[in-house]
């Protein structure tokens, strides 16, 4: 991606904030479409953006990333229903302070109970627990949760966490009321947050109004948010160059369709930005002949980055290692820096040819090929890249045949070993290496999925979790970032980008360029119709 | 005749207890149900945790159990609650049939409206240019896939002349409803006419060639009336049957027909619950359809008797 596109990328929402700054009206119905049904309301139960986005705007968080600013970092973190917090001497616990006057969409008072409460379910310690607790990871290093009164709350960590605040400000992590079940929070969340909800019709429609009782005073702007379902990837972009919504949903137009949608809707405001989605290659580390390191440092050197970012891209995708490339991601190793690591390097002939030697080392060549099934679900965006790939081993002796696993199966199947190469595609809802390290490769992690486990790598990850100098710590995840290349323990193929676009009636919507997960709050967003 | 009823509906509830027992199983066989959605979809894969969601859903009970379950309640009205959502299934359901009903109306309404008499005319003008034409049109009605027939509609429809929006919103009145299926329903019912026409066609080419025809004829009958009075009514028994066959395929066409034209009625809510897995529903809908193929396919064969009186179902 071009420096012009870049800074065009981060000036832009910049300055459509600054616009909706000087006259904001309001009023109105933002309309957007949906790409899928939510599979619940609930979203400490799910672990998809489908439920983030349109729920997020019903809750509030303790903390949260600011909706103004297009960057997600510790930097950009600012109080919600926590007024205000403070870090004790030895930096393992953090007391906030609680907003008082605040009402449940109900009616009903928020006090310090629902913090705990929340905690209780996040921790796996409530009664009426949660059906699905796929963030219960994040909290691994919480030893308690003390309420002092009805409006202070104090979390106290096994070691300290800077990064701590910034799990509590994903749009992944809502304060929940205490009196509501999880299975009412599935089907009718009441939250605290901008907007009530008003219903859900699966393959209709999700509608929000605006809370008239919102504890910030003058927001949100918007009378209500429509979201309608359309599953037909033709139809809704029909729907929206015809002017049936006023955008899209987030990050839902793909590199190659942004120029048709431009050329049909030319007065519409598209923005290209990373997704969070990497594509990684995985190899079964315990299963021969793959358990030879030798082996998988030849199938990390096959990889021709760049021939993914051609074919998939059209060039604009992102390189990187397992933490997002800058400019957006704010983790991520410098190009000159990224270049050095295995298997990362320019010369593609060079790796190419050192990959065919370790393979003739091994015993393959032309005339004895290894024959392997590279494993992926049976969806366009994980098939794409697999067959990329099977194309791009076939150089180093490596005969892959695509073998399409129903999506209900895969995580199983990839989880109990049995596979021998996969292509994966990994999620992150905060920039952050707590988050990708601590999920993706630490020991014990249910979404370690090829079971990749260095002491030295676990050590250094806590290391980096402790480290409150932002410098010093990027030094620690860049550290990580060469061993986990080193050992191929999940080689990043790219990251993923995608447009979401809009009409120019719609103000003050600013989205975050290093995470989609966390800027659906809108209550700042008005509409100039 | 009334031993034959008798026979007849007793068959019908056998096939009906027949495909409630295949669809349950089928749909047991098929890889992963709703807790594997679940898990896979948000990462998890512990073992433990999923079976604690299978035991509250009951999928951890004998298949024999869960059935007898499922098959008791369906007789008591109750369809159970569906995993998704956790309603009863019969609330989800029943706001979507209406809407299925009309477009599926619609659709065979305007397969016999178009497909019968431009069958009649493409036999009377047999090797003309307007039977070349139609019979042009009728191929390409077989010949295109919905999807794509539905696509370029919408495009026509909907980008360039902007007669009708993408269906986001209940249209305030019935006949705004109409209004607004007919171009998804014409596009479901292209097919079902072109298949129509050309069976009204063969079956009038027959029939126009018999001697009654030239007898009618000969009596000084005019055109209009051996068409329709002496041709059609004899050609139309063949018609009647794949009326009622395309009436059950239909709901296949409307699979593609509501996605595409993003209508929310009980065809895309099908699909979408055999990729949830959803139990209840899957069942609950499949043995609906099982019940409307049976009841249409009974009726057309009523309609025999009532059209020929020379056919008798002996006891």
């Amino acid at each position: 991606m071009g420096r012009l596109a870049v800074a065009a990328a981060i000036l832009v929402p910049v300055l459509m904030a600054s616009q909706g700054a000087l006259a904001q009206k309001q009023g109105g119905t933002l309309r957007f479409y949906h790409r899928d049904n939510p599979p619940t309301a609930s979203i400490h139960e799910e672990a998809t953006v489908s439920t983030v986005n349109p729920f997020m705007a019903v809750f509030n968080n303790l903390v949260l990333f600011d909706q103004t600013k297009p960057g997600n970092s510790l930097d950009t973190i600012v109080p919600d229903l926590a007024q205000s917090w403070s870090w004790s001497d030895d930096r393992k616990r953090v007391t906030f302070k609680l907003r008082q006057g605040v009402k449940w969409h109900d009616g009903k008072p928020f006090t310090s109970k629902d913090v705990g409460c929340t905690f209780d379910l996040l921790l796996g310690k409530a009664k009426d627990g949660l059906r699905l607790n796929p963030r219960q990871v994040w909290y691994h290093n919480v030893a308690n949760v003390r309420l002092d009164g009805d409006f202070e709350v104090t979390v106290e960590l096994k070691e300290p966490q800077p990064s701590f605040l910034a799990l509590l400000a994903s749009g992944y992590t809502p304060i929940y009321p205490c009196h509501a079940s999880p299975r009412e929070m599935r089907a009718k969340p009441i939250g605290t947050g901008p907007f009530k909800f008003v219903e859900f019709r699966r393959n209709e429609v999700v509608r929000l109004a605006r809370n008239p009782d919102y504890w910030k005073k003058g927001r949100p702007y918007l009378d209500a948010i429509e979201v309608r379902i359309i599953p037909s990837r033709s139809t809704r972009i029909l729907a929206f160059v015809s002017g049936e919504f006023d955008m899209t949903y987030d990050a839902d137009i793909p590199i190659p369709l942004i120029k048709d949608v431009q050329s049909q809707a030319p007065q519409a405001i598209c923005q290209l930005r990373p997704t969070g989605v990497y594509v990684n290659l995985l190899v079964n580390r315990e299963a021969a002949p793959f358990n030879d390191p030798k082996l998988r440092q030849a199938m990390a050197l096959a990889i021709d980055r760049k021939s993914f970012d051609d074919i998939l891209g059209e060039g604009k995708l992102g390189i990187s290692g397992a933490m997002q490339p800058p400019p957006e991601g704010a983790w991520g190793m410098p190009e000159e820096m990224l270049r050095t690591l295995p298997g990362y390097g320019q010369d593609v002939a060079k790796n190419l040819a050192q990959a065919r030697a370790i393979m003739q080392e091994l015993g393959y060549g032309p005339d004895k090929p290894l024959k392997l099934k590279v494993a992926t679900r049976d969806i366009a965006i994980y098939r794409d890249p697999a067959v990329i790939l099977i194309d791009q081993l076939k150089k180093i002796y490596i005969e892959g045949e695509l073998d399409v696993v129903d999506t209900t199966i895969w995580h199983r199947k990839v989880a109990r070993g049995d596979y021998s190469v996969g292509l994966n595609l990994t999620g992150l809802a905060v920039d952050d290496p707590d988050v990708n390290f601590v999920e993706n490769y630490t020991c014990n992690s249910e979404r370690n999925y090829n079971k990749y486990c260095n002491p030295e790598v676990e050590q250094l990850i806590a290391q980096q979790s402790k480290e409150a100098d932002i410098a010093k710590r990027k030094a620690i995840v860049w550290q990580i970032e060469r061993k986990l290349a080193e050992d191929v323990a999940r080689p990043v193929i790219h990251f993923q980008r995608a447009a979401t676009c809009w009409y120019p009636k719609v103000k003050r919507l600013v989205l975050h360029q290093n995470s989609i997960y966390n800027g659906a709050r809108y209550e700042d967003v008005w509409l100039d119709k | 005749m009334a031993g034959y009823l008798i026979r007849r509906l007793s068959l019908m509830v056998l096939t009906l207890f027949g495909i409630s027992v295949i669809i349950f199983v089928l749909l047991r066989i098929v890889p992963g149900n709703i807790a594997d959605i679940l898990f896979d979809a948000a990462g998890m894969v512990s073992a433990a945790e999923k079976h604690k969601l299978e035991t509250e859903l009951g999928l951890d009970k004998p298949i024999v159990v869960q059935y007898v379950d499922w098959i008791g309640g369906l007789a008591r009205g109750d369809l159970g609650y569906t995993y998704v959502s956790e309603r009863p299934a019969i609330e989800e359901i029943l706001p979507r049939l209406p809407v299925s009903a009309k477009l599926a109306g619609l659709a065979l309404m305007f397969a016999v409206l178009f497909g019968v008499p431009l069958g009649v005319v493409s036999a009377v003008r047999q090797d003309t240019a307007l039977d070349y034409v139609l019979r042009v049109l009728s191929l390409s009605g077989l010949s295109l896939p919905s999807f794509w027939l539905g696509l370029l509609i919408l495009m026509a429809f909907v980008q360039y002349l902007g007669w009708i929006p993408i269906y986001t919103e209940k249209p305030a009145s019935l006949w705004d409803e109409l209004l607004l299926l007919s171009i998804p329903a014409a596009a479901v019912g292209f097919r079902s006419s072109a298949l129509v026409m050309r069976l009204t066609r063969s079956s009038m080419l027959e029939v126009l060639r018999q001697d009654y025809i030239r007898t009618a004829r000969a009596k000084g009958a005019s055109e209009l009336a051996v068409n329709y009075d002496h041709a059609l009514r004899n050609a139309v028994l063949p018609i009647i049957t794949i009326i009622g066959i395309e009436a059950a395929f239909l709901v296949g066409g409307l699979i593609v027909t509501e996605t595409v034209f993003n209508i929310p009625g009980v065809a895309r809510f099908l699909v979408e619950a055999i990729r949830w897995r959803d139990y209840p529903v899957v069942q609950s809908l499949v043995m609906f359809i099982a019940v409307v193929v049976v009841v249409v396919n009974f009726l057309v064969d009523m309609a025999y008797i009532a059209l020929d009186p020379r056919i008798k179902y002996h006891e």
